[in-house]
């Protein structure tokens, strides 16, 4: 059964009051990673196919051409998973 | 007069591509690259002299331990140190200044003295200051920053007191980019009888520094942000205050001898000569021969020509970013002579770290976040900064594809 972790390389929280969490895919899942993505979540705007503004289940999130997502107001581990599961798997 | 496009050829990894696009490097504040006769250096230490230093009579550790105190000499010299027995070699700044505040503050710091810092620090340059006051007792004051991010020397001559001991500033925000007059707070702080640290983390790398005529204390600075290797930094400080001080951590080699009394069975140790008495344990010789040989490196370009070359691209680079949207915004102050080449924005609507992963796709490597200077972000109104740096292998032709690609984010 396939899991988020195959997918994510790596998960960085950033400090201060915006508390980002960016979220970077394996280079080798990470064009699978995006169209799945923009499959399943509603785009809002993007410019240029490399940053696309998206919204699914009440998130909304950036994410990037080049593997890479920015969410804002995640507040557990747990919780970014359950969105990450919902958009990959 | 320093021509970019040939000191690049030096510099492997600027040949390199990211996300299919030439790699244009804007984060040299956080780190710099490192030209081929460095990484040739380390190279050759490992090939041909590795072995430890100060410990043994082979030929091997002589070339070592001739090649590390070459190095420490390299730097005095480029440093106009009185010798070799003012350069502690260090891990880097921070290691530098936990040094100070340790080895220094913990013994000469009581209850009702006083050291002065500014809101403009580099985390490094506040915590450790902080964690010893728990121990010691005594006050941190904080100097004020004025909205464009220069130094209110008003409010920092108003906390300098008779309970003064220590002053600690930056030479150089990591985050405006703006140059503190260090000779005049120096000049100060010890009429008052109090000592002076230098973060110069970011001038060292960028201008010519001379200890003697700044007559400051301490100097701390790392060696990766001058095109050296990671792992090596200096603590610069004056021969009669670092003979004074305790030694910072025990181990071999910054001790002479270390002996038990037969009678009273007590253990007495005297210490090493300086500055081997601040560097104990094995040192990182290898990186310190990349630092002497990045030190080389800087004097053949000459550092006068460094800061005149970084000066022109920054002010080409702010003008260039002026002509941007309205959307992106410029922090502190815009007169490329009051400031190294630091260049701290924004761009409306967007998060800084937005601002960098867009750059980076087009292979452009910008700082953001707080660029461990939360104090300063704060003061400045600001939730974060993407910030860009500019070394000596920057060119006008990297700054404007940088804008041409920040008019396409003032798009989003």
């Amino acid at each position: 059964m396939a899991t988020v972790d195959e997918y994510v390389s790596r998960i960085d929280g950033t400090c201060g009051k915006e508390k980002d969490v960016i979220v970077t895919f394996k280079y080798e899942k990470r064009d699978e990673a995006v169209k799945t993505i923009l499959g399943r979540a509603s785009l809002k705007k993007s410019l240029a196919g490399i940053i696309f503004e998206l919204e699914f289940k009440n998130h909304s999130f950036r994410l990037y051409s080049s593997g890479k997502i920015i969410f804002r107001g995640v507040e557990s581990k747990s919780e970014l998973n359950a969105i990450l599961s919902a958009l990959l798997l | 007069m320093l021509n970019p496009h040939d000191v690049r050829k030096d510099f492997p990894i600027l040949k390199r591509k990211v996300n299919d696009c030439p790699l244009i490097y804007f984060d040299n504040a956080a780190t710099t690259q490192k030209p081929i006769q460095v990484i040739d250096a380390i190279k050759d230490f490992y090939e041909n002299h590795n072995a430890n230093v100060h410990r043994a009579v082979h030929t091997l550790s002589q070339e070592a331990s001739e090649l590390y105190e070459d190095a420490h000499d390299e730097v005095a010299k480029f440093l106009n140190a009185k010798g070799t027995e003012e350069t502690v070699f260090v891990r880097g700044t921070t290691e530098a200044i936990n040094l100070v505040a340790y080895a220094w503050g913990l013994h000469n710091l009581k209850k009702d003295d006083e050291v002065v810092l500014s809101m403009m620090e580099h985390h490094s340059n506040i915590v450790p200051w902080e964690l010893v006051s728990r121990t010691g007792g005594f006050k941190i004051k904080y100097a004020r920053v004025n909205r464009d991010g220069t130094l209110d020397y008003a409010s920092f001559e108003k906390l300098i007191s008779k309970k003064t001991k220590m002053v600690c500033l930056c030479h150089v925000s990591n985050v405006t980019g703006v140059i503190n007059d260090v000779k005049r707070a120096a000049v100060l702080a010890h009429e008052h009888g109090a000592l002076v640290l230098v973060d110069g983390a970011q001038s060292v790398p960028h201008m010519p520094v001379d200890v003697k005529d700044l007559d400051v204390d301490f100097l701390a600075f790392s060696g990766h942000k001058m095109l050296g290797p990671m792992g090596i930094g200096v603590l610069y400080g004056q021969r009669d205050v670092l003979g004074a001080m305790e030694p910072f951590e025990g181990g071999g080699e910054m001790i002479k001898d270390v002996s038990f009394g037969r009678r009273s069975g007590r253990c007495s140790i005297a210490w090493n000569v300086l500055p081997w008495k601040f560097e104990a344990g094995t040192p990182s010789a290898g990186d310190a021969v990349g630092l002497m040989e990045a030190v080389r490196y800087l004097k053949r370009l000459g550092m006068e020509n460094v800061k005149r070359h970084e000066e022109k691209l920054t002010t080409y680079a702010l003008s260039r970013m002026q002509e941007c949207s309205e959307k992106v915004e410029i922090y502190g102050p815009t007169d490329s002579s009051s400031k190294c080449g630091i260049i701290p924005f924004g761009v409306k609507g967007l998060s800084s770290h937005d601002i960098a992963l867009f750059l980076d796709s087009f292979g452009i490597m910008v700082r953001s976040g707080f660029h461990c200077a939360q104090p300063l972000h704060e003061l400045l109104k600001l939730n974060s900064s993407a910030r860009v740096s500019f070394y000596v292998y920057n060119t006008p032709e990297e700054v404007d594809k940088f804008v041409e690609v920040l008019e396409e984010i003032g798009q989003f």
